[in-house]
């Protein structure tokens, strides 16, 4: 199973309503290709770092989904054709994920078995050198 | 190093300026291996943020101290957060 996260971004006139809508929609084409749309988040209205369409604020939403690959396709077709969805980006996460957490086992058996204290930290011997002076 | 060339500022600013002069000098390590940051998130735009120099643009990495591999992850969540509008193409 692939994770992916599709974040758009809405015009700031968007009415509520069609913004649930189309989560709702979105939702269902996930749900009916067999994947699993495990998270929505609303970040809200944000300021943008540019003007996109004229427009100086959107509103973000974020939604994890777990899947195939095949409902993505389908969820980006329905987020260009949108009107007032005026950016969106879609990210496969499930690999660096997971080779994040391999890192983080990996520091934590190269650590354990040495038997250093838990708190050791590379910045203090940095710290100490700057005492000389 | 250049903590040891750069004795005029240290004398100047002392312990507490520390902070100021890694930002602007070279790091020697990689602050994203020091708080053992292993996914660097688009969505993470003060971490991004200190990543990319006054004007907008993405430090090179011997001004930063990271890793290749940091840096290769680091210029696509940059230019991720930027086609999101969360970080600006120029300033």
């Amino acid at each position: 199973m692939r994770t992916y996260e599709v974040v758009f971004i809405s015009a700031p006139n968007t009415v509520e309503g069609d913004l649930n809508k189309i989560t709702t929609q979105l939702e269902s084409v996930v749900t009916d290709r067999g994947g699993k749309l495990t998270k929505v988040d609303n970040w809200g209205r944000r300021k943008l770092a540019y003007r996109i369409k004229k427009f100086d604020e959107g509103i973000y939403t974020l939604l994890h989904i777990e899947g195939t690959g095949q409902e993505i396709s389908e969820i980006e077709r329905r987020l260009r054709v949108t009107d007032f969805v005026i950016r969106h980006l879609t990210v496969r996460t499930d690999e660096d994920l997971k080779r994040a957490e391999k890192m983080k086992a990996k520091r934590k058996s190269l650590l354990v078995p040495r038997g250093k204290e838990e708190d050791f930290d590379i910045e203090e011997g940095m710290d100490e050198e700057d005492d000389l002076n | 190093m250049a903590r040891n060339t750069d004795f005029e500022s240290d004398e100047r600013n002392g312990k507490g300026n520390k902070g100021m002069r890694t930002a602007t000098r070279r790091r020697r390590v990689s602050r994203l291996s020091a708080e053992k940051i292993d996914y660097i998130d688009y969505k993470d735009v003060k971490l991004l943020q200190s990543f990319i120099a006054e004007n907008g643009k993405i430090m090179p990495r011997r001004l930063t101290g990271v890793t290749a591999w940091q840096q290769r992850k680091l210029s696509e969540a940059i230019k991720r957060a930027r086609s999101l509008a969360l970080l600006p193409y120029t300033k």
